[in-house]
């Protein structure tokens, strides 16, 4: 467990940084974790941030890498899911689980993966 | 950006694999994070420790010391003779000789023989000591560096298993509240959602529709994977990672082929929809006791007449070697059929019988090799013949694709070394630990690149492909190299 001030906040991360409560998130906090991770986020990094996002509310999971990457080539019109996994480690060079889930405010993917 | 590159310590591969000069304390840095209260309290263990642990920890020794016999043995019978020091991959890969077997068991030993035989009280006589925090730090970090993959147990004269040991410690740990995060976690998610990963149905639904669009666009064909079908003829139960993760959604594309060529009639199950069992990491046979349940009740509520599991190591050998005695027998199937049966000895049958053909020439782009994984070829069996776990697996991928060459002898088969990340390893916090347990095999990996110009790397455990696709990069060599037979299947059928 750790914490860290946000905006007169204390926000509890587990030991690799990951939010604890999704409920703290907003975008002024994902740019804090982007820097922690030190990624720049971009209109392309937001993109991935939101659906994602979505995703999680709606599934209460995060996605499988193959719905990501059809995702991905439908936002980026990309010719198929090898080019949009390219793109997203472009993005996020430590892999979605790692960085764009840490980002977005979701909990670490565990298990086998 | 930063590189990931920098952040780890990594090997340098020149194809040797020299027993180093041992360095006290290398790895003793290296720490798992600690288990969180909720996942502690689910599993049924304390959290944290608590007044009167040490008695509690020395009465959970006790127990187990009366019910496994086999762990009461290996305290008594290691005569030193030091033919496992230079055999765990972490001992080769870290030099700190607590990662060398019999170091490892005498952290263990230590305390037994304090406890447990009448001469334990003089410690200088016996070098016993006593159970202490200092002692248990050293527990959780060092029997948190071996991976149970058992390879020392087979070059140990009298059979000494490690991994016994270091599950009887983890074990004893967890019961005082000193629990592994990752494990512990993956298995409340297990009991919370049915799978290591916390795919609910919906999401699990939606992820098999994804890959079901993916074949239809690639082959043209609408092969189906079905969920939760009551009546179908078998219960495919592969691990959760085959639905979320690369290469590994590959092979589940590879089984959906397989089953729709057949014509046999399958199901998924979003109830028991992961083959592996955690709990066997622990050594908490409550745990592995209750996950294994899953498969079974299912299969009983699905009303199928065959179990078929798919491509995961420790998950075969906690479904082949356990199964029976923890939630047997198995009436209630086909007993023409064995229960479970490996989805490589399935699919090898089926093409065998000429129901499934492969075109080999469809990975004429690659040149294979085959890691074996350690809980298949050490810790299991396969088909109906011994070896069946060693022959199987080269069959199919011999059947699927061909140019195979086999990595260096001595480091194949059931001499295999470990990826460096199961029994519980194949965590973020320990990476350096991991490229430390994978240095072998990566020596291996190297030589047959740069010898027969190896660009396929296939593997039958979802833990060795997570590992791989993590360490290959690291080493510079392509991530897509990993992958699983039943992606080669997948390439080679003729739909």
């Amino acid at each position: 467990m750790a914490e860290f001030d946000y905006n007169g906040k204390k926000i509890e991360t587990d030991d690799e940084g990951y939010l604890q409560n999704l409920g703290d998130w907003d975008k002024g906090l994902a740019e804090v974790l982007a820097k922690q991770e030190n990624v720049v986020l971009t209109e392309k990094h937001w993109k991935l941030i939101d659906w994602i996002r979505d995703y999680f509310i709606k599934f209460q999971v995060a996605p499988a890498i193959k719905t990501l990457a059809k995702e991905v080539m439908s936002i980026e019109n990309l010719p198929d899911k090898k080019e949009a996994n390219k793109f997203i480690y472009e993005l996020f060079p430590e892999g979605p689980a790692k960085q764009l889930a840490k980002i977005a405010g979701l909990p670490k993917p565990t298990g086998c993966v | 950006m930063a590189n990931p590159k920098d952040k780890y310590k990594i090997p340098v591969l020149d194809g040797n694999i020299p027993i180093p000069k041992i360095v006290p304390g290398a790895s003793a840095y290296e720490h798992m994070v600690e288990a969180q209260k909720v996942d502690m309290e689910a599993l049924g263990f304390p959290f944290k420790l608590k007044d009167g642990w040490k008695e509690k920890a020395i009465g959970v020794f006790k127990e187990i010391l009366d019910n496994n016999k086999a762990v009461r043995d290996y305290m008594d019978i290691c005569v030193r003779c030091g033919a496992c020091t230079d055999k765990c991959q972490f001992f080769l890969g870290t030099a700190d000789p607590n990662n060398m077997p019999v170091q490892r068991q005498e952290l263990m030993r230590k305390v037994y023989r304090y406890y447990f035989t009448p001469s334990g009280f003089f410690k200088s006589l016996s070098n016993s000591q006593e159970l202490t925090e200092e002692v248990l730090k050293d527990w959780f970090t060092y029997f948190y560096q071996c991976s149970e993959c058992r390879r020392c147990s087979l070059y140990c004269p009298y059979g000494i298993d490690t991994a016994e040991i270091t599950m009887a410690a983890r074990q004893i740990m967890d019961s005082i509240g000193l629990g592994q995060k990752y494990a512990t976690e993956v298995i409340h998610k297990v009991f919370k959602t049915g799978n290591n990963i916390g795919i609910p149905p919906l999401a699990l639904r939606n992820t098999l529709d994804d890959l079901e669009e993916e074949i239809k666009d690639e082959s043209g064909k609408d092969v189906k994977i079905p969920m939760d079908v009551e009546g179908a003829e078998v219960l495919l139960v592969p691990p959760s990672a085959d639905f979320f993760a690369m290469p590994h959604m590959e092979s589940l594309k590879g089984y959906a082929k397989v089953f729709y060529k057949s014509g046999i009639s399958y199901t998924v199950s979003s109830y028991a929809s992961e083959a592996g069992n955690f709990g066997m990491f622990l050594g908490s046979y409550k745990n592995a006791k209750e996950i294994n349940k899953r498969i079974w009740d299912e299969a009983r509520r699905l009303k199928v007449k065959r179990v078929v599991i798919g491509e995961c190591g420790h998950a075969w050998r906690a479904a082949y070697t356990y199964s029976n005695t923890m939630n047997g027998p198995f009436d209630f199937l086909d007993s023409k059929y064995r229960q479970p049966m490996h989805i490589c000895e399935f699919t090898l049958g089926l093409v065998k019988d000429g129901v499934v053909k492969l075109d080999p020439s469809a990975n004429d782009d690659k040149v294979v090799t085959f890691h074996d994984s350690c809980n298949v070829a050490r810790g299991s069996r396969m088909g109906d013949f011994k070896g069946g776990q060693i022959v199987i697996p080269r069959e199919l991928i011999k059947a699927a694709a061909n140019k195979f060459v086999e990595l260096r002898e001595g480091t194949t088969k059931e001499s295999t070394y470990c990826c460096g990340a199961g029994g519980g390893l194949l965590t973020e916090e320990v990476m350096n630990l991991r490229l430390a347990g994978a240095m072998p095999r990566m020596q291996t990996v190297k030589e047959a690149v740069d010898n027969h110009g190896v660009n396929f790397y296939a593997l039958i455990c979802a833990i060795c492909k997570t590992q791989f696709s993590k360490i290959f990069p690291l080493h510079g060599f392509e991530e897509e190299m990993v992958g699983g037979i039943h992606q080669l299947v997948s390439n080679a059928i003729i739909l």
